[in-house]
Protein backbone atom coordinates (compact mmCIF):
# COMPACT_ATOMS: atom_id res chain seq x y z
CA UNK A 1 0.00 0.00 0.00
CA UNK A 2 1.40 3.61 -0.74
CA UNK A 3 -0.24 6.25 0.68
CA UNK A 4 0.36 10.35 -0.18
CA UNK A 5 0.13 12.87 2.63
CA UNK A 6 -0.09 16.43 1.80
CA UNK A 7 1.42 18.51 4.35
CA UNK A 8 1.05 22.46 4.77
CA UNK A 9 4.00 24.64 6.53
CA UNK A 10 1.73 27.22 8.55
CA UNK A 11 2.00 29.29 11.38
CA UNK A 12 1.83 28.06 14.98
CA UNK A 13 -1.94 27.83 16.29
CA UNK A 14 -0.35 30.38 18.85
CA UNK A 15 1.07 33.22 16.30
CA UNK A 16 -0.29 37.08 16.45
CA UNK A 17 -1.31 37.96 12.87
CA UNK A 18 0.05 40.67 11.67
CA UNK A 19 0.51 41.96 7.49
CA UNK A 20 2.90 44.18 5.70
CA UNK A 21 3.36 46.08 2.35
CA UNK A 22 0.04 48.15 3.32
CA UNK A 23 -1.76 44.98 4.17
CA UNK A 24 -0.88 42.66 1.29
CA UNK A 25 1.23 40.16 2.20
CA UNK A 26 0.94 37.81 5.94
CA UNK A 27 4.26 39.23 8.16
CA UNK A 28 6.52 35.93 8.60
CA UNK A 29 9.15 38.06 10.94
CA UNK A 30 9.41 35.82 14.35
CA UNK A 31 6.57 33.48 13.42
CA UNK A 32 7.29 29.51 14.22
CA UNK A 33 6.06 27.74 11.16
CA UNK A 34 4.99 24.08 11.85
CA UNK A 35 3.02 21.15 9.87
CA UNK A 36 -0.96 21.98 10.05
CA UNK A 37 -2.52 20.54 12.64
CA UNK A 38 -5.11 18.77 10.75
CA UNK A 39 -2.26 17.29 8.11
CA UNK A 40 -0.27 15.99 11.28
CA UNK A 41 -3.68 14.19 12.10
CA UNK A 42 -3.64 12.62 8.19
CA UNK A 43 -0.05 11.28 8.65
CA UNK A 44 -0.88 9.63 11.82
CA UNK A 45 -3.28 7.95 10.56
CA UNK A 46 -0.91 7.33 7.23
CA UNK A 47 1.41 5.68 9.94
CA UNK A 48 -1.45 3.54 11.55
CA UNK A 49 -2.44 1.91 8.11
CA UNK A 50 1.08 1.20 7.13
CA UNK A 51 2.48 0.52 10.45
CA UNK A 52 4.03 -3.87 10.60
CA UNK A 53 5.47 -3.33 6.80
CA UNK A 54 2.11 -2.87 5.47
CA UNK A 55 3.05 -0.08 3.16
CA UNK A 56 4.68 3.25 2.87
CA UNK A 57 3.78 7.24 3.23
CA UNK A 58 5.09 9.54 1.76
CA UNK A 59 4.67 13.29 2.59
CA UNK A 60 4.18 15.90 0.01
CA UNK A 61 4.27 20.08 0.40
CA UNK A 62 4.43 22.78 -2.34
CA UNK A 63 6.77 25.16 -1.21
CA UNK A 64 10.32 26.64 -1.48
CA UNK A 65 13.46 25.22 0.84
CA UNK A 66 12.22 27.31 3.68
CA UNK A 67 9.51 24.77 4.55
CA UNK A 68 11.89 21.87 4.76
CA UNK A 69 12.09 21.70 8.60
CA UNK A 70 7.98 21.26 8.56
CA UNK A 71 8.62 18.57 6.07
CA UNK A 72 11.23 16.48 8.36
CA UNK A 73 9.15 17.01 11.12
CA UNK A 74 6.90 14.94 9.27
CA UNK A 75 9.32 12.65 8.61
CA UNK A 76 10.14 12.51 12.06
CA UNK A 77 6.63 12.01 13.07
CA UNK A 78 7.12 9.20 11.08
CA UNK A 79 6.66 9.67 7.08
CA UNK A 80 8.95 7.35 4.96
CA UNK A 81 10.20 10.00 2.42
CA UNK A 82 9.21 13.37 1.21
CA UNK A 83 8.67 15.35 -1.68
CA UNK A 84 9.07 19.00 -1.92
CA UNK A 85 7.50 20.57 -5.32
CA UNK A 86 9.51 24.02 -5.49
CA UNK A 87 7.18 26.63 -5.70
CA UNK A 88 5.51 29.52 -3.30
CA UNK A 89 2.01 28.17 -2.95
CA UNK A 90 0.51 30.75 -4.04
CA UNK A 91 -3.66 29.41 -3.74
CA UNK A 92 -5.11 25.88 -3.22
CA UNK A 93 -5.92 25.43 -6.81
CA UNK A 94 -2.19 25.96 -7.76
CA UNK A 95 -1.12 23.80 -4.72
CA UNK A 96 -3.78 21.22 -6.12
CA UNK A 97 -2.63 20.38 -9.46
CA UNK A 98 0.82 20.51 -8.23
CA UNK A 99 -0.19 17.40 -5.94
CA UNK A 100 -2.33 15.52 -8.57
CA UNK A 101 0.52 16.03 -11.14
CA UNK A 102 3.27 14.33 -8.85
CA UNK A 103 0.29 11.47 -7.92
CA UNK A 104 -0.05 10.96 -11.32
CA UNK A 105 3.31 8.81 -11.61
CA UNK A 106 3.30 7.66 -8.20
CA UNK A 107 0.53 4.82 -8.26
CA UNK A 108 -0.54 5.77 -4.36
CA UNK A 109 -3.37 4.03 -3.29
CA UNK A 110 -4.92 7.00 -1.43
CA UNK A 111 -4.08 10.71 -1.12
CA UNK A 112 -5.14 12.31 2.47
CA UNK A 113 -4.96 15.67 3.78
CA UNK A 114 -6.14 17.86 6.65
CA UNK A 115 -9.44 18.73 6.64
CA UNK A 116 -8.37 22.20 6.17
CA UNK A 117 -5.16 24.67 6.33
CA UNK A 118 -5.21 26.60 9.83
CA UNK A 119 -3.85 29.69 7.76
CA UNK A 120 -5.94 30.23 4.32
CA UNK A 121 -8.74 28.21 6.02
CA UNK A 122 -9.40 26.73 2.75
CA UNK A 123 -10.90 23.01 2.92
CA UNK A 124 -10.02 22.79 -1.23
CA UNK A 125 -7.29 20.71 -1.58
CA UNK A 126 -8.48 17.22 -1.13
CA UNK A 127 -11.36 17.66 -3.21
CA UNK A 128 -9.56 19.54 -5.95
CA UNK A 129 -6.58 16.69 -6.25
CA UNK A 130 -9.86 14.40 -6.68
CA UNK A 131 -10.99 16.40 -8.91
CA UNK A 132 -7.68 17.24 -11.28
CA UNK A 133 -7.16 13.39 -11.10
CA UNK A 134 -10.75 12.40 -11.52
CA UNK A 135 -11.24 10.40 -8.28
CA UNK A 136 -13.38 10.13 -5.37
CA UNK A 137 -12.67 12.59 -2.60
CA UNK A 138 -14.35 12.58 0.37
CA UNK A 139 -14.68 15.61 2.26
CA UNK A 140 -14.36 15.86 6.83
CA UNK A 141 -13.57 12.66 7.26
CA UNK A 142 -14.25 11.73 11.06
CA UNK A 143 -12.93 8.07 10.56
CA UNK A 144 -10.72 5.56 7.83
CA UNK A 145 -10.29 2.16 7.62
CA UNK A 146 -9.14 -0.15 4.88
CA UNK A 147 -8.97 -3.67 4.01
CA UNK A 148 -6.09 -3.49 1.36
CA UNK A 149 -8.56 -2.54 -1.63
CA UNK A 150 -12.00 -0.88 -0.16
CA UNK A 151 -11.80 2.02 2.49
CA UNK A 152 -14.64 2.56 4.84
CA UNK A 153 -15.17 6.60 5.39
CA UNK A 154 -17.07 8.03 8.39
CA UNK A 155 -18.04 11.90 7.04
CA UNK A 156 -19.17 14.56 9.06
CA UNK A 157 -22.80 15.91 8.08
CA UNK A 158 -25.03 18.68 9.45
CA UNK A 159 -26.42 16.93 12.66
CA UNK A 160 -24.65 13.52 11.73
CA UNK A 161 -22.67 11.47 10.15
CA UNK A 162 -22.69 9.37 7.01
CA UNK A 163 -20.61 6.18 6.52
CA UNK A 164 -19.04 5.95 2.33
CA UNK A 165 -16.91 3.37 1.11
CA UNK A 166 -14.92 3.58 -1.97
CA UNK A 167 -12.95 0.98 -3.73
CA UNK A 168 -9.58 1.84 -5.43
CA UNK A 169 -7.57 5.15 -5.55
CA UNK A 170 -9.23 8.38 -3.64
CA UNK A 171 -8.05 11.29 -1.79
CA UNK A 172 -9.75 12.03 1.63
CA UNK A 173 -9.22 15.53 4.07
CA UNK A 174 -9.35 14.21 7.66
CA UNK A 175 -10.12 15.82 10.62
CA UNK A 176 -10.27 15.26 14.63
CA UNK A 177 -11.27 11.50 15.23
CA UNK A 178 -9.08 10.18 12.47
CA UNK A 179 -6.17 9.52 14.54
CA UNK A 180 -4.43 10.83 17.60
CA UNK A 181 -1.38 13.41 16.26
CA UNK A 182 1.81 11.15 16.92
CA UNK A 183 4.64 13.37 18.80
CA UNK A 184 7.77 12.33 17.04
CA UNK A 185 10.40 10.59 19.05
CA UNK A 186 13.89 11.21 19.54
CA UNK A 187 14.50 7.98 17.32
CA UNK A 188 12.19 9.51 14.50
CA UNK A 189 13.85 12.90 14.53
CA UNK A 190 17.44 11.89 14.33
CA UNK A 191 15.74 9.26 11.45
CA UNK A 192 14.23 11.85 10.04
CA UNK A 193 17.86 13.67 8.88
CA UNK A 194 18.66 11.11 6.41
CA UNK A 195 15.10 10.28 4.81
CA UNK A 196 14.95 11.22 1.63
CA UNK A 197 13.54 14.03 0.33
CA UNK A 198 13.15 14.73 -3.51
CA UNK A 199 12.70 18.18 -4.70
CA UNK A 200 10.21 18.33 -7.89
CA UNK A 201 10.37 21.79 -10.28
CA UNK A 202 6.53 22.80 -10.89
CA UNK A 203 3.99 22.56 -13.13
CA UNK A 204 2.71 26.08 -15.28
CA UNK A 205 -1.18 26.37 -14.43
CA UNK A 206 -2.96 29.42 -15.00
CA UNK A 207 -3.98 31.92 -12.26
CA UNK A 208 -7.46 31.67 -11.23
CA UNK A 209 -7.47 33.61 -7.53
CA UNK A 210 -5.17 36.04 -5.86
CA UNK A 211 -5.51 37.33 -2.78
CA UNK A 212 -4.89 41.21 -2.90
CA UNK A 213 -5.47 42.81 0.67
CA UNK A 214 -6.04 41.86 4.41
CA UNK A 215 -7.64 42.98 6.80
CA UNK A 216 -7.64 42.30 10.80
CA UNK A 217 -11.08 42.05 12.46
CA UNK A 218 -12.62 45.72 14.08
CA UNK A 219 -12.05 45.21 18.08
CA UNK A 220 -14.79 44.68 20.01
CA UNK A 221 -16.45 46.93 22.43
CA UNK A 222 -15.88 46.63 26.49
CA UNK A 223 -17.47 43.73 28.29
CA UNK A 224 -20.69 44.86 30.19
CA UNK A 225 -20.12 42.93 33.46
CA UNK A 226 -23.34 41.61 35.43
CA UNK A 227 -23.21 40.75 38.59
CA UNK A 228 -23.59 37.08 39.38
CA UNK A 229 -26.43 37.53 41.97
CA UNK A 230 -28.22 39.35 39.06
CA UNK A 231 -26.90 36.58 36.46
CA UNK A 232 -31.29 36.54 35.38
CA UNK A 233 -30.69 39.98 33.96
CA UNK A 234 -28.82 38.90 30.95
CA UNK A 235 -31.51 36.76 29.92
CA UNK A 236 -33.94 40.71 29.20
CA UNK A 237 -30.56 42.39 28.36
CA UNK A 238 -30.13 39.44 25.04
CA UNK A 239 -33.60 39.91 24.52
CA UNK A 240 -34.10 44.01 24.79
CA UNK A 241 -30.44 45.29 23.76
CA UNK A 242 -28.68 42.29 22.24
CA UNK A 243 -32.03 41.44 20.75
CA UNK A 244 -30.58 37.95 19.94
CA UNK A 245 -32.77 36.52 21.57
CA UNK B 1 -24.27 35.21 -18.54
CA UNK B 2 -26.46 33.98 -15.40
CA UNK B 3 -25.76 33.13 -11.53
CA UNK B 4 -26.34 29.21 -10.65
CA UNK B 5 -26.96 28.61 -6.84
CA UNK B 6 -26.78 25.02 -5.96
CA UNK B 7 -29.73 24.09 -3.26
CA UNK B 8 -29.01 21.48 -0.80
CA UNK B 9 -31.53 18.97 0.20
CA UNK B 10 -31.58 17.38 3.71
CA UNK B 11 -34.53 14.91 3.92
CA UNK B 12 -36.26 17.04 0.93
CA UNK B 13 -36.17 20.14 2.80
CA UNK B 14 -34.12 23.25 2.64
CA UNK B 15 -32.15 24.44 5.54
CA UNK B 16 -32.25 28.73 6.39
CA UNK B 17 -28.29 28.48 4.64
CA UNK B 18 -29.86 27.54 1.95
CA UNK B 19 -32.29 30.26 1.92
CA UNK B 20 -29.24 32.67 2.49
CA UNK B 21 -27.46 30.98 -0.51
CA UNK B 22 -29.94 31.85 -2.49
CA UNK B 23 -30.62 35.49 -1.31
CA UNK B 24 -26.84 36.34 -1.62
CA UNK B 25 -27.16 34.48 -5.12
CA UNK B 26 -29.72 36.88 -6.25
CA UNK B 27 -28.20 40.12 -4.64
CA UNK B 28 -25.27 39.04 -7.17
CA UNK B 29 -27.46 38.69 -10.15
CA UNK B 30 -28.51 41.98 -9.15
CA UNK B 31 -25.35 43.38 -9.03
CA UNK B 32 -24.83 42.25 -12.33
CA UNK B 33 -27.35 42.82 -13.88
CA UNK B 34 -28.38 38.88 -14.70
CA UNK B 35 -31.00 36.36 -13.65
CA UNK B 36 -30.77 33.28 -11.24
CA UNK B 37 -31.00 29.78 -11.70
CA UNK B 38 -31.56 27.51 -8.69
CA UNK B 39 -30.10 23.63 -9.15
CA UNK B 40 -31.67 20.80 -6.82
CA UNK B 41 -30.33 17.32 -6.81
CA UNK B 42 -32.00 14.82 -4.99
CA UNK B 43 -36.18 13.82 -3.83
CA UNK B 44 -37.72 17.08 -3.13
CA UNK B 45 -41.60 18.35 -3.87
CA UNK B 46 -42.62 20.87 -5.87
CA UNK B 47 -43.75 22.89 -3.04
CA UNK B 48 -40.54 22.97 -1.29
CA UNK B 49 -38.64 24.09 -4.44
CA UNK B 50 -41.18 26.91 -5.03
CA UNK B 51 -40.17 28.21 -1.43
CA UNK B 52 -36.80 28.96 -3.81
CA UNK B 53 -38.86 31.86 -5.90
CA UNK B 54 -39.71 33.78 -2.59
CA UNK B 55 -36.00 34.61 -2.18
CA UNK B 56 -35.46 35.35 -6.16
CA UNK B 57 -34.81 31.92 -7.75
CA UNK B 58 -37.19 32.52 -10.93
CA UNK B 59 -35.82 29.51 -12.65
CA UNK B 60 -35.02 25.94 -11.01
CA UNK B 61 -33.50 22.85 -12.60
CA UNK B 62 -34.39 19.74 -10.53
CA UNK B 63 -32.39 16.93 -10.53
CA UNK B 64 -34.33 14.25 -9.63
CA UNK B 65 -32.59 11.06 -10.56
CA UNK B 66 -32.77 7.84 -8.34
CA UNK B 67 -28.92 7.10 -8.67
CA UNK B 68 -28.13 10.98 -6.86
CA UNK B 69 -30.64 10.65 -4.24
CA UNK B 70 -27.25 10.06 -1.86
CA UNK B 71 -24.51 13.12 -1.98
CA UNK B 72 -21.81 11.92 -4.00
CA UNK B 73 -19.21 14.34 -4.70
CA UNK B 74 -18.02 13.53 -7.95
CA UNK B 75 -21.40 12.97 -9.44
CA UNK B 76 -23.23 16.36 -7.98
CA UNK B 77 -20.11 18.49 -9.12
CA UNK B 78 -20.77 17.17 -12.54
CA UNK B 79 -24.49 17.98 -12.02
CA UNK B 80 -23.50 21.01 -10.94
CA UNK B 81 -20.68 21.83 -13.59
CA UNK B 82 -23.47 21.16 -16.65
CA UNK B 83 -25.95 23.61 -15.23
CA UNK B 84 -23.65 26.07 -15.24
CA UNK B 85 -23.19 25.23 -18.82
CA UNK B 86 -26.82 25.08 -19.66
CA UNK B 87 -27.31 28.54 -17.79
CA UNK B 88 -24.18 30.15 -18.95
CA UNK B 89 -23.10 30.80 -15.67
CA UNK B 90 -20.14 32.09 -14.71
CA UNK B 91 -21.05 32.49 -11.08
CA UNK B 92 -22.08 29.64 -8.85
CA UNK B 93 -23.00 29.99 -5.23
CA UNK B 94 -23.03 27.32 -2.46
CA UNK B 95 -23.15 27.24 0.81
CA UNK B 96 -20.22 26.53 2.68
CA UNK B 97 -21.53 23.42 4.75
CA UNK B 98 -19.85 20.73 5.40
CA UNK B 99 -21.10 19.28 2.04
CA UNK B 100 -20.77 22.72 -0.03
CA UNK B 101 -16.87 22.02 1.28
CA UNK B 102 -16.11 18.89 -0.51
CA UNK B 103 -18.39 20.27 -3.50
CA UNK B 104 -17.42 23.61 -4.28
CA UNK B 105 -13.41 22.69 -5.01
CA UNK B 106 -14.71 20.27 -7.49
CA UNK B 107 -16.99 22.58 -9.00
CA UNK B 108 -14.33 24.77 -9.73
CA UNK B 109 -11.58 22.35 -11.25
CA UNK B 110 -14.55 21.11 -13.53
CA UNK B 111 -14.98 24.79 -14.52
CA UNK B 112 -11.46 25.67 -14.27
CA UNK B 113 -12.62 28.32 -11.66
CA UNK B 114 -10.91 30.51 -9.47
CA UNK B 115 -12.63 29.60 -5.31
CA UNK B 116 -13.80 32.03 -2.42
CA UNK B 117 -14.88 29.61 0.39
CA UNK B 118 -15.94 31.12 3.33
CA UNK B 119 -17.46 33.73 2.06
CA UNK B 120 -18.56 36.95 4.17
CA UNK B 121 -19.84 39.60 2.28
CA UNK B 122 -21.43 40.08 -1.24
CA UNK B 123 -18.50 40.27 -3.72
CA UNK B 124 -17.17 44.03 -4.94
CA UNK B 125 -17.17 44.73 -8.39
CA UNK B 126 -13.91 47.24 -8.59
CA UNK B 127 -13.07 48.70 -11.99
CA UNK B 128 -13.65 45.15 -13.63
CA UNK B 129 -12.30 43.04 -11.12
CA UNK B 130 -14.42 40.39 -8.88
CA UNK B 131 -13.76 40.97 -4.98
CA UNK B 132 -14.42 38.92 -2.50
CA UNK B 133 -13.93 38.62 1.21
CA UNK B 134 -13.66 35.50 3.26
CA UNK B 135 -12.40 34.47 6.48
CA UNK B 136 -8.85 33.62 7.17
CA UNK B 137 -6.03 32.25 10.02
CA UNK B 138 -9.25 31.43 11.49
CA UNK B 139 -11.05 34.33 12.19
CA UNK B 140 -7.81 36.20 12.90
CA UNK B 141 -8.05 38.05 10.00
CA UNK B 142 -10.25 38.35 6.75
CA UNK B 143 -8.69 38.09 2.97
CA UNK B 144 -9.58 39.88 0.05
CA UNK B 145 -9.22 37.80 -2.99
CA UNK B 146 -9.89 38.96 -6.65
CA UNK B 147 -11.26 36.07 -8.62
CA UNK B 148 -9.27 36.36 -12.24
CA UNK B 149 -10.95 33.43 -13.88
CA UNK B 150 -14.07 33.84 -16.24
CA UNK B 151 -16.02 31.08 -14.13
CA UNK B 152 -16.60 31.59 -10.27
CA UNK B 153 -17.39 29.79 -7.29
CA UNK B 154 -18.36 31.86 -3.96
CA UNK B 155 -19.12 28.90 -1.24
CA UNK B 156 -20.95 31.63 1.30
CA UNK B 157 -20.56 31.03 5.48
CA UNK B 158 -23.16 30.62 7.46
CA UNK B 159 -24.82 33.47 8.92
CA UNK B 160 -22.71 35.69 7.12
CA UNK B 161 -25.49 37.24 4.70
CA UNK B 162 -28.59 36.36 5.97
CA UNK B 163 -31.90 35.57 4.32
CA UNK B 164 -33.37 38.50 1.95
CA UNK B 165 -36.78 38.09 0.60
CA UNK B 166 -37.20 39.03 -3.17
CA UNK B 167 -40.23 37.15 -4.44
CA UNK B 168 -41.14 35.78 -8.16
CA UNK B 169 -42.71 32.58 -9.14
CA UNK B 170 -39.94 29.63 -9.82
CA UNK B 171 -40.25 28.18 -12.94
CA UNK B 172 -39.57 24.58 -12.06
CA UNK B 173 -37.21 22.75 -14.89
CA UNK B 174 -37.07 18.73 -14.81
CA UNK B 175 -33.27 18.72 -15.65
CA UNK B 176 -31.20 15.51 -16.44
CA UNK B 177 -27.33 15.70 -16.75
CA UNK B 178 -25.19 12.66 -17.87
CA UNK B 179 -23.69 11.15 -15.08
CA UNK B 180 -20.86 8.77 -15.74
CA UNK B 181 -20.60 5.47 -13.70
CA UNK B 182 -17.27 6.68 -12.14
CA UNK B 183 -18.66 9.45 -10.91
CA UNK B 184 -20.93 7.11 -8.58
CA UNK B 185 -17.43 5.09 -7.34
CA UNK B 186 -18.04 6.62 -3.68
CA UNK B 187 -20.91 4.57 -1.99
CA UNK B 188 -23.61 5.79 0.76
CA UNK B 189 -23.82 3.14 3.05
CA UNK B 190 -25.42 4.83 5.91
CA UNK B 191 -26.64 8.14 7.23
CA UNK B 192 -26.94 9.12 10.84
CA UNK B 193 -28.60 12.29 11.63
CA UNK B 194 -29.63 13.31 15.09
CA UNK B 195 -33.41 14.96 14.21
CA UNK B 196 -33.49 16.64 17.98
CA UNK B 197 -30.22 18.53 17.79
CA UNK B 198 -29.39 21.68 16.53
CA UNK B 199 -26.23 21.41 13.47
CA UNK B 200 -23.89 23.35 14.80
CA UNK B 201 -21.72 24.94 12.31
CA UNK B 202 -25.16 26.95 10.70
CA UNK B 203 -26.88 27.45 14.45
CA UNK B 204 -27.94 30.97 15.46
CA UNK B 205 -27.59 30.42 18.56
CA UNK B 206 -24.90 27.92 20.46
CA UNK B 207 -24.05 27.55 24.19
CA UNK B 208 -20.30 26.35 24.27
CA UNK B 209 -18.94 24.72 27.98
CA UNK B 210 -15.34 23.89 28.94
CA UNK B 211 -13.28 22.23 31.48
CA UNK B 212 -15.17 24.86 34.19
CA UNK B 213 -17.92 22.18 34.20
CA UNK B 214 -15.53 19.48 36.08
CA UNK B 215 -16.84 16.42 34.35
CA UNK B 216 -19.36 15.26 31.59
CA UNK B 217 -22.20 14.39 34.17
CA UNK B 218 -22.76 18.08 34.60
CA UNK B 219 -23.51 19.02 30.65
CA UNK B 220 -27.34 18.55 31.72
CA UNK B 221 -27.63 21.76 32.73
CA UNK B 222 -25.95 23.35 29.26
CA UNK B 223 -28.47 21.13 27.43
CA UNK B 224 -31.23 22.77 29.28
CA UNK B 225 -30.33 26.12 28.32
CA UNK B 226 -29.42 25.11 24.86
CA UNK B 227 -32.43 23.53 24.61
CA UNK B 228 -34.78 26.30 26.11
CA UNK B 229 -32.94 28.70 23.58
CA UNK B 230 -32.88 26.07 20.49
CA UNK B 231 -29.43 26.52 20.29
CA UNK B 232 -26.57 24.16 19.44
CA UNK B 233 -24.39 22.80 21.79
CA UNK B 234 -20.80 23.43 21.86
CA UNK B 235 -17.52 22.52 23.68
CA UNK B 236 -14.19 23.68 24.11
CA UNK B 237 -10.63 21.51 22.70
CA UNK B 238 -9.57 20.11 26.39
CA UNK B 239 -13.30 18.79 27.06
CA UNK B 240 -13.58 16.92 23.62
CA UNK B 241 -9.58 15.69 24.14
CA UNK B 242 -10.43 14.17 27.51
CA UNK B 243 -14.17 12.52 25.91
CA UNK B 244 -16.81 14.54 28.00
CA UNK B 245 -18.23 15.41 24.27
CA UNK B 246 -17.67 14.67 20.15
CA UNK B 247 -15.34 15.79 18.55
CA UNK B 248 -17.95 17.36 16.65
CA UNK B 249 -19.08 19.57 19.35
CA UNK B 250 -15.25 20.88 19.34
CA UNK B 251 -15.32 24.84 18.37
CA UNK B 252 -12.34 27.16 17.96
CA UNK B 253 -9.07 27.06 15.91
CA UNK B 254 -8.36 23.12 15.16
CA UNK B 255 -12.16 22.53 15.61
CA UNK B 256 -15.00 24.16 13.73
CA UNK B 257 -15.32 27.63 13.62
CA UNK B 258 -19.26 29.16 13.93
CA UNK B 259 -20.29 32.73 13.94
CA UNK B 260 -23.50 32.84 15.36
CA UNK B 261 -25.64 35.88 16.64
CA UNK B 262 -25.55 34.66 20.36
CA UNK B 263 -21.86 32.58 21.43
CA UNK B 264 -22.16 31.87 25.10
CA UNK B 265 -18.96 30.42 26.51
CA UNK B 266 -19.30 28.66 30.38
CA UNK B 267 -16.57 27.78 32.09
CA UNK B 268 -14.17 28.57 29.15
CA UNK B 269 -11.02 30.24 29.34
CA UNK B 270 -10.80 31.74 26.14
CA UNK B 271 -7.16 30.69 24.71
CA UNK B 272 -6.07 32.03 21.21
CA UNK B 273 -7.56 29.05 19.57
CA UNK B 274 -10.54 29.08 20.58
CA UNK B 275 -11.01 32.44 20.04
CA UNK B 276 -9.68 32.52 17.02
CA UNK B 277 -12.73 29.71 15.77
CA UNK B 278 -15.78 32.20 17.21
CA UNK B 279 -14.12 36.01 17.63
CA UNK B 280 -16.79 36.61 14.36
CA UNK B 281 -20.13 35.83 16.74
CA UNK B 282 -22.28 38.96 16.62
CA UNK B 283 -22.37 38.64 20.75
CA UNK B 284 -20.36 37.03 22.79
CA UNK B 285 -21.38 36.25 26.32
CA UNK B 286 -18.65 34.72 29.12
CA UNK B 287 -19.42 33.27 32.46
CA UNK B 288 -16.13 32.25 34.18
CA UNK B 289 -15.07 32.76 37.68
CA UNK B 290 -11.85 33.89 37.64
CA UNK B 291 -12.25 37.99 36.61
CA UNK B 292 -8.77 37.22 35.27
CA UNK B 293 -9.76 34.85 32.09
CA UNK B 294 -8.42 36.04 28.64
CA UNK B 295 -12.19 35.68 27.19
CA UNK B 296 -13.90 38.89 28.83
CA UNK B 297 -11.51 40.82 26.94
CA UNK B 298 -13.71 40.07 23.71
CA UNK B 299 -17.25 39.60 25.27
CA UNK B 300 -20.04 41.45 25.13
CA UNK B 301 -21.73 40.63 28.28
CA UNK B 302 -20.05 38.79 31.17
CA UNK B 303 -20.63 37.48 34.51
CA UNK B 304 -17.86 36.32 36.82
CA UNK B 305 -19.12 33.68 38.83
CA UNK B 306 -19.37 29.99 39.35
CA UNK B 307 -21.27 28.27 36.30
CA UNK B 308 -23.13 25.67 39.01
CA UNK B 309 -25.26 28.63 40.47
CA UNK B 310 -25.39 31.18 37.33
CA UNK B 311 -26.72 28.71 34.82
CA UNK B 312 -29.55 27.38 36.73
CA UNK B 313 -30.55 31.48 37.29
CA UNK B 314 -30.36 31.95 33.50
CA UNK B 315 -32.54 28.64 33.14
CA UNK B 316 -35.31 29.91 35.44
CA UNK B 317 -35.00 33.52 33.70
CA UNK B 318 -35.10 31.77 30.43
CA UNK B 319 -38.13 29.96 31.27
CA UNK B 320 -40.12 32.56 33.06
CA UNK B 321 -39.33 34.64 29.73
CA UNK B 322 -40.62 32.48 27.99
CA UNK B 323 -43.58 31.94 29.82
Amino acid sequence: MKILVCISNVPDTTTKITFTNDNTQFNTAGVTFIVNPYDEIALSRAIELCAGGKGTVTVINVGESATEPTIRKALAIGADDAVRIDAAPRDAYFTAFQIAEYAKEGNFDMILTGRESIDYNGAQVAAMVGGFLDIPSISIIKKLDYDGTTATLEREIEGGKEVVTVTGKFVASCAEGVAVPTIPTMRGIMSARSKPLVVVAAQPIEEVIKVVQFETPPARGTVKLIPAEEAASLISLLHTEAKVI
Amino acid sequence: MSVLVYVEQVDGKFKKSVFEAVSYAKAIADKTGTSLTAVSIGNVADSELQELGKYGAAKVLNVASAELKNFVNQAYAAVIAEAAQKESAEVIVLSNSFTGKGLAPRVAVKLKAGLVDGAVELPQLDGGKFLVKKGAFSGKAFAVAELISANKVIALNPNAFGVKESPVTATIEAFSPAVQPTDLAAIVKEIVRATDKVSLPDAELVVSAGRGLKGPENWGMIEELAGLLGAATACSKPVSDADWRPHSEHVGQTGIAISPNLYIAIGISGAIQHLAGVSSSKVIVVINKDPEAPFFKVADYGIVGDAFEVVPKLIEALKAHQA
